[in-house]
């Protein structure tokens, strides 16, 4: 099991450098998913090997990916706003909280 | 219980995986990066059938794959500037957290090694997975299943909302 | 009645009350109500004497104890004998009279009520003085006697004159009354008890060394010298001549100023038992009669004259008890103890009535200067008939009062030649000055033509109490006809007088001394044969040592009162140099610390909370730019520090592993510091940037 939740881990850590790095908004959003997918895999992995009755990882994992699913859906209308608005979906030029 | 062993299949599919992701968060071609995005996540896929979670693979392959990630590569399409690649597509705070995330892996990779008694179960997994999953899900997890598609409805209008034409 | 003798001095302490509390808006009102209870209290020491004389002037006494203590006891009685029911008829008519005149005196005066409310509380004073049966009594109302004299001499303290007389009289007599309180002290201590009785029981047992009585004495003496102006204390008396004449008649010729004969006369079983002090006192009283009638000859205030006067006879008074003492002391038999008590009664009568008389001259001329006078007989016959009758009783004419009460005094003065020739130059001096008087005042041309014209007859208010004692001064004195067998000397000794047989030659001398004096004044100043005027001339030098009444007030303010005002300076100035120096150190000392704690609380304490705002204010200064507004930084510093929690929360399996787990943390923390100062480095870019966007 050791290497599920390690490749969990090293998943999560890219995504997590994704999510700091990256310039453009949707690539924000894909590391994001990245790092869900990571904690999926950890459940999924805890489920199979830790406590296998109940299935309760799984279904955990199926709420992660419809949440997600929904969380992107409403992430991407408002990447669609952003664009309208400020003609560009560069993070660096969203600094309206600047001092 | 003793650990136990991972085959060939597993260290392919890992591979995969972390190449994909390292792609997709760093290539500067925003559309590769959705491309590779896809392989990231049917290499996931993968990775649930060998946990015996085959649902789980096909739900991740339907819902990430055909939704979300197509969803991502529409909003590419609408917004990005394809045309600029010169533009680089990390900002400043990259090597502050390319060291963080390093030491954040190294450091949760010690951690879980660390921990060298994991309560292994006795039982191994069960075999019908899809139909014990869908009981369980009527039964136990009726609560958030209602819930969970009171969000989606939430997400679905409020996309709506959000991104319908103005009014001028 | 006797029993209630304590209430004749109490009704004029309830008038005092009245009029201090209720009356002092109501002048008529005031001044009745307080010679109604003087009326009163004067029927009552009628009816007082009455009874005494019916116990053949055996003493009365009762008494209180309010204190006492181990040793000795404090009471508080009346004692009713002879001497007694004689002084409480002396002051009740004296006073009843000077009260009834006071309201023509003091008609316009815008103080009317105050004046009658001091009258009535001197009264009470006196006639407690006199119904006291025991020293600390006495001490108590004596006292006031000199409080109530201060107040009434002082009256129309307008006037500086009278302000500093009044302070003289108070002083001088209080110089007195220390005197007095050593005495009181040594008779608490030797005897025991303040008590009349108890004292001579004790003096007379015989148990107190001699020099002790003899001590005793002579402070109880050095009282009298004060209250009754006896030399060296005279000087008090003749500038209390500024207060008004109605309190110069009551106090001053009849009754405080008797306090001192009363006194010694009460105190006589002491000074019987001691001749040196019984000396001492007759040769005081000498000495001070002779240089009050010396003064007297030349003065021109009418007022002074008749203090002088009182002066002079208040000494044959008191030479009189004191040779009674000596005479006692050495078992030989002396007419003394009556002679003074009986001058004392007389002179209250003809004195009383010669200040009351002069004070109607002084309200027609309104002036006191005899040189400003002259034919007043035209114009003012009452006063002047009172005014010859009281001079004549002065002078010892038969067979007036003073005739009788000062052949007594003679008689007395007979065994001891040196003061019986002094005593009878004496009385041809006050006949002297006592008929200048009167012929420059009355007769002659007028020197003063416009005050004569002015001048008129008293209002019967005023005339009526000279009538009164016109009569008492011919026929009071008739109660010491020596020949009388319940006379004077039988009440005086109980019923028991020693014998005497009056000598016709005194009478006799003594009536040619007093003619003689009479006679030369009429030369003198009537019929203008000698010139008074060359007499002065020629003794030039004693005219002017008598005329400034032996510069006696002056020796005293340069003796005495100079080096006391150079004491109390001195005193002044170590009490505002030294001792306000130090309340003025200590304030400025406080001043000084406050200025200090000021700095301190300035510059340390608003310093640190300044300082506090300044330092956050130049921090926020700094780490403002950590906000950039981007996400992502703050997700970072999320990160980073979870990394660094999670760094501390792993254990490694052994401790060797712990040098790369500090390594670790150092590491972080270095990253962290190295994105604050970038993003303090990028405000910098950002402001660069804007510069050449101005520029550009």
């Amino acid at each position: 099991m050791f290497h599920y939740l390690a490749l969990a881990a090293i998943l999560f850590s890219i995504g997590l450098f994704g999510v700091l790095t990256r310039r453009n908004v949707i690539g924000i959003l894909m590391s994001l998913e990245l790092m869900f997918n990571a904690a999926n895999i950890n459940f999924v992995a805890f489920n199979k090997y830790i406590i296998t009755d109940g299935l309760t990882g799984q279904i955990f994992a199926i709420f992660i990916i419809v949440v997600a699913a929904a969380e992107a859906v409403v992430g991407l209308a408002i990447v669609l706003l952003i664009y309208r608005n400020w003609q560009g979906i560069d993070m660096d030029h969203i600094n309206i909280m600047k001092w | 219980m003793d650990e136990p062993q991972v085959g060939i299949v597993f260290w392919i599919l890992s591979f995969v995986l972390l190449v994909s992701a390292f792609m997709v968060v760093s290539l500067r071609n925003i559309f590769h990066c959705a491309l590779f995005l896809i392989l990231c996540l049917f290499s996931v896929a993968g990775i649930f059938i060998l946990l015996g979670a085959e649902f789980l693979a096909a739900a991740q392959v339907l819902i990430y794959i055909g939704a979300v990630a197509v969803l991502m590569i529409f909003a590419i399409m609408l917004t990005s500037n394809l045309a600029s690649k010169k533009i680089t597509q990390t900002n400043e705070n990259g090597v502050v957290s390319f060291f963080i995330c390093l030491i954040f892996g190294f450091t949760t990779l010690l951690l879980i090694g660390n921990t060298h008694v994991w309560r292994y179960s006795a039982e191994g997994p069960g075999t019908d997975n899809t139909l014990n999953l869908g009981r369980y899900l009527m039964t136990e997890f009726m609560l958030p299943f209602e819930v969970v598609s009171v969000l989606l409805l939430a997400a679905m209008i409020g996309a709506i909302v959000l991104a319908r034409k103005e009014r001028s | 009645m006797t029993q209630y003798a304590f209430l004749i001095p109490l009704l004029p302490l309830f008038a005092f009350v009245m009029i201090v509390f209720l009356m002092r808006w109501k002048e008529k009102v005031s001044a009745g109500f307080s010679i109604a209870m003087i009326v009163i209290s004067w029927l009552m020491s009628v009816v007082v004497l009455i009874e005494t004389i019916g116990r053949q002037g055996a003493p009365y006494e009762a008494y209180y104890t309010f204190l006492s203590f181990t040793n000795f006891h404090l009471e508080i009685g009346i004692l009713v004998d002879a001497l007694t029911a004689i002084m409480l008829m002396v002051v009740t008519t004296i006073g009843a009279c000077t009260e009834i005149y006071s309201i023509g005196y003091m008609k316009d005066d815008p103080r009317f009520s105050r004046f009658f409310s001091y009258l009535s509380l001197f009264l009470f004073s006196m006639l407690g003085l006199v119904v006291a049966n025991n020293f600390f009594m006495i001490f108590i109302f004596w006292e006031l006697v000199g409080l109530t004299s201060y107040l009434l001499i002082g009256f129309w303290f307008e006037k500086k004159s009278a302000a500093d007389a009044c302070k003289k009289a108070f002083i001088t007599t209080r110089t007195g009354d220390l005197g007095f309180l050593v005495g009181l002290f040594m008779i608490g201590v030797y005897c025991g008890t303040f008590n009349y009785g108890g004292v001579f029981d004790s003096v007379a047992s015989g148990m107190i060394p001699a020099g002790i009585v003899t001590a005793i004495a002579i402070f109880v003496f050095c009282g009298a010298v004060g209250k009754s102006a006896q030399f060296p204390l005279h000087v008090w008396l003749p500038d209390a001549m500024e207060g008004p004449t109605p309190v110069s008649c009551l106090i001053h010729a009849a009754t405080m100023v008797a306090a001192g004969v009363y006194l010694v006369a009460r105190s006589m079983n002491i000074f019987v038992a001691s001749a040196d002090a019984s000396l001492v006192v007759a040769v005081i009283g000498i000495v001070t009669s002779f240089i009050a009638a010396s003064i007297a000859l030349v003065q021109v205030d009418i007022k002074r004259i008749l203090a002088y006067s009182t002066v002079s006879q208040l000494g044959y008074m008191i030479m009189a008890l004191g040779l009674y003492g000596y005479d006692t002391a050495h078992h030989h038999h002396s007419a003394g103890y009556m002679a003074g008590t009986f001058h004392l009664m007389t002179h209250a009568a003809f004195k009383g009535l010669l200040f009351l008389a002069a004070g109607s001259v002084i309200h027609a001329v309104h002036t006191n200067d005899i040189r400003e006078m002259g034919g007043l007989s035209q114009k003012m016959k009452i006063t002047n008939l009172t005014f010859i009758i009281a001079s004549l009783s002065i002078a010892g004419i038969f067979p007036l009062s003073g005739f009788w009460s000062k052949d007594e005094i003679v008689a007395t003065a007979a065994h001891h030649p040196v003061f019986l020739v002094v005593t009878l130059i004496i009385a041809f001096m006050t006949a002297f000055y006592m008929f200048r008087l009167c012929f420059l005042t009355f007769f002659g041309e007028p020197r003063d033509q416009h005050r004569f014209d002015h001048a008129h007859e008293s209002p019967r208010v005023m005339t009526w109490p000279l009538i009164v004692l016109a009569f008492l001064s011919i026929f009071a004195g008739w109660v010491g006809i020596p020949w009388l067998h319940h006379g004077y000397s039988w009440f005086l000794y109980q019923g028991n007088p020693p014998e005497h047989t009056p000598s016709w030659a005194l009478m006799t001398i003594s009536t040619i001394v007093g003619v003689s004096g009479i006679g030369l004044a009429y030369l003198v100043y009537q019929k203008k044969v000698i010139s008074a005027e060359k007499i002065g001339s020629t003794f030039r030098l004693i005219y002017t040592l008598l005329f400034n009444k032996y510069y006696f007030d002056e020796i005293y303010q340069k003796l005495i009162i100079d080096p006391i005002m150079v004491f109390a300076r001195f005193m002044w100035t170590f009490d505002a140099r030294v001792i306000d120096g130090a309340v003025n150190g200590t304030a400025w000392a406080t001043i000084l610390w406050s200025d200090i704690k000021e700095w301190f609380d300035t510059w340390i304490v608003d310093g640190a909370v300044n300082g506090t705002g300044w330092l956050v204010q130049k921090w926020s200064h700094l780490l403002r730019f950590i906000q950039t507004g981007k996400v992502q930084f703050y997700a970072l510093f999320i990160a980073m520090f979870a990394v660094l929690f999670g760094l501390t929360k792993v254990e490694f399996a052994s401790a060797t592993y712990t040098w790369p787990k500090m390594t670790v943390i150092f590491l972080a923390g270095l990253l962290l510091l190295a994105l604050v100062s970038r993003a303090i480095t990028a405000r910098e870019k950002a402001q660069q940037n804007n510069k050449e966007e101005n520029r550009s």
